[in-house]
């Protein structure tokens, strides 16, 4: 299989390339070739986006590949628990203010995905790249970003992640010896604070924090974190709530001017809203201003199915993606009040273990109708029984929509749960 | 009772609460109602005092620092001390349960325990994720034991402790047994909200507090799917 990759590479090669692999070692030349090779025979046969395959035979070939394809173009990184993928989408879009812009829009946010994207796009001045928490520090030694953006970090898939502090740990070692990178960071997330806390130029803004169980105690002295409105501080070391230059307010954002602005999206909720602000605050690193990326993130409507609105049957269904119980309050705060399809799996990428459940207050669903779905709707039904939370067992995903009467059907779903209804609904973006 | 109505305490949700601990107090307070037994929940922060006469007490996983600051306030405080000599229940979890005995480890030292459980943890050389399974001790009279175990930790149960449980899938202490429990102290490595898969541990606390031989059934349907879908996942493969 790999020879037929390799023999129909040497044909496809030489035309395509030209601009991208310019002052490449050869190496680096095959590699990207090949890359972009592979991605395109995923594609072709239905296998997959493309996203992963190409990049990952592209660094068998070439392991410093991501870093021969990332030099010249200024970067940003944008990482964290939650966000990730629509914040890149967004920021990718502001930074096109600049000239072109490559991106993993699909949500492939490790190397792998990564050096598919660089190779995909050809040269641009600009790359906006979605990063694995984990795998930040490895991305920052490859990609020598201008900008990394820290979102927020809470529990997610705890049988497999770091957790929460040792992650943020992790962050603050990498960011101690990366002092000309600038840093845009989450003033409302302790642990945030704390990892960015490291580096000698922070930007900071402040999108609201919804979800506060994991930043209960101080990171760096163990000490009680206080909080009043939207303000926090440690008890016990001086560690405390930066003041931001980005702030949300209402519906808009106010720039480190102190000049508010009306944010427009397609996107629902205040954590998108949220989301734009980061994306303008690293839009902004990069001299873009906010009269002149706004016009485009308002016309983002929908990343890789989330958010996206689909027509069948006479019902109008969203779909919300919801991985760990911080996106679970969000979505909540998202979808109308309108009947409601939950669905969940515990396959390898949504983590084997379903006790978030019980981290998630569902009570916020008992004035609509609600269905579920998924490998594990009993851990389900259990934990709605517990919250009083009147609800439908349904066996596929036909079934909810004959459930449901035609009109507004929301469906909040965790990744692999979510992946299987896009692909019902013909893989929609 | 201590007092008319049911007091359930959840200890330190600051320290330990790694992933739906509070799942346990959700689910106790409801099958209490449930029954009409009144109930009343207390969430104590490790920067509280521990109250000594509440009925039963809940105690969760959590990372290595929380778990050693835990055990310091815990034996500091001796709340929790007088409540056990007073007649109350402890259901513990995980880094709980470990805190609960003689010594344990976190962050790479020996840390000293409560001493309300007659066992002690060390570290093993392999990580135990997954599915837990065991047949409970016949002397509480309980339907098998399922969980989900996520823990680097290996416990070793000294004379005065009575496994929970034998293992018929998963690590648990040591492959071979499963959690301890002495008088009214509960303890396991099934993480988590572990009474959302074993009502009838949720039904033993209450018992045990109430006094009350039997309790009123309830509509336990879906508990019931949830734990032989769960029971199956933990078989060992054929």
């Amino acid at each position: 299989m790999i020879l037929t990759v390799w023999q129909l590479d040497v044909t496809f090669a030489s035309g395509t390339l030209a601009g991208v692999t310019d002052g490449m070692p050869l190496i680096a030349k095959v590699a990207t070739s090949v890359s972009k090779t592979a991605a395109a025979l995923s594609r072709a046969a239905g296998r997959g986006d493309g996203s992963v395959i190409g990049g990952w035979i592209g660094l068998k070939i070439d392991p410093d590949l991501l870093a021969h394809l990332a030099s010249g173009r200024a970067v940003a990184l944008v990482s964290g628990t939650n966000g990730k993928t629509t914040t890149t989408r967004l920021t990718a879009a502001a930074v096109g203010v600049l000239g072109r812009v490559a991106t993993n829009s699909f949500g492939a946010n490790m190397p792998t995905g990564h050096t598919s994207a660089l190779a995909k796009e050809g040269h641009t001045p600009f790359a906006v790249l979605e990063v694995d928490e984990h795998y930040l520090p490895q991305v920052i030694d490859q990609t020598r970003p201008k900008v990394v953006a820290l979102l927020n970090l809470s529990r997610d898939q705890l049988d497999r992640a770091k957790e929460v502090a040792m992650m943020a740990q992790l962050w603050k070692t990498t960011l101690a010896g990366h002092p000309d990178i600038r840093v845009v960071a989450n003033a409302d997330d302790p642990m945030v604070v704390w990892a960015a806390s490291s580096s000698p130029q922070t930007t900071w803004f402040s999108a609201g924090q919804r979800w506060h169980d994991d930043s209960f105690v101080c990171p760096e002295s163990g000490h009680p974190i206080e909080r009043s409105g939207g303000d926090w501080w440690c008890t016990g070391c001086p560690l405390r709530r930066p003041r931001p230059q980005w702030v949300v307010e209402d519906e808009g954002v106010i720039d480190p001017r102190g000049d508010w602005h009306l944010v427009k999206l397609q996107l629902p909720g205040r954590v998108n809203i949220g989301n734009a602000a980061t994306a303008l605050a690293v839009a902004g690193e990069f001299g873009v201003r906010p009269i002149e990326a706004l016009p485009r993130l308002s016309r983002v409507a929908s990343i890789a199915g989330r958010y996206a609105q689909v027509d069948r049957d006479g019902r109008n269904i969203r779909l919300l993606l919801a991985k760990n119980p911080a996106s679970w309050l969000e979505a909540f705060d998202m979808a109308d009040q309108a009947p409601t399809l939950l669905s969940i799996n515990a396959r390898d990428p949504d983590g084997l273990d379903t006790s978030w459940l019980y981290d998630v207050d569902f009570s916020p669903l008992r004035d609509r109708p609600v269905l579920i779905t998924g490998d594990r709707a009993f851990d389900l039904a259990v934990r709605l029984q517990v919250n009083h939370v009147p609800f439908r067992h349904v066996n596929s995903f036909d079934e909810a929509l004959r459930s449901v009467p035609p009109g507004r059907l929301e469906v909040i779903a965790n990744y692999t749960a979510f992946q299987d209804i896009r692909a019902e609904l013909d893989r929609v973006n | 009772m201590s007092t008319e109505s049911l007091r359930i305490v959840w200890i330190y949700p600051d320290l330990l609460s790694t992933y739906g601990d509070r799942g346990n107090l959700l689910i106790l307070a409801r099958r209490a109602a449930d029954r009409g037994i009144p109930v009343e929940t207390y969430e104590v922060r490790s920067d509280q005092r521990m109250p000594n006469s509440a009925d039963i007490y809940l105690i969760g996983g959590g990372e290595d620092g929380p778990q050693a600051l835990a055990a310091q306030r815990l034996l500091a405080d001796g709340g929790l001390h007088q409540a056990v000599n007073q007649g109350a229940a402890i259901l513990s979890i995980c880094a709980g349960y470990q805190l609960l005995g003689h010594s344990f480890y976190a962050k790479g030292a020996k840390c000293a325990g409560l001493g309300l459980l007659d066992i002690t943890s060390d570290r093993g050389e392999t990580r135990a994720v997954g599915e837990l399974r065991g047949d409970i001790d016949p002397r509480l009279g309980l339907p098998p034991l399922t969980g989900f175990e996520n823990h680097g930790g290996r416990t070793h149960l000294g004379a005065h402790a009575a496994p929970l449980a034998r293992v018929t899938g998963g690590i648990g202490n040591d492959g071979q047994t499963e959690g301890a429990w002495a008088g009214k102290i509960l303890g396991t490595y099934s993480h988590g909200p572990a009474l959302a898969r074993n009502p009838a541990i949720a039904d033993l606390l209450l018992r045990w507090s109430t006094g009350a031989d039997r309790l009123t059934p309830l509509d336990d349907t879906w508990s019931e799917r949830l734990r032989n879908e769960r029971l199956a996942a933990a078989s060992p493969a054929v």
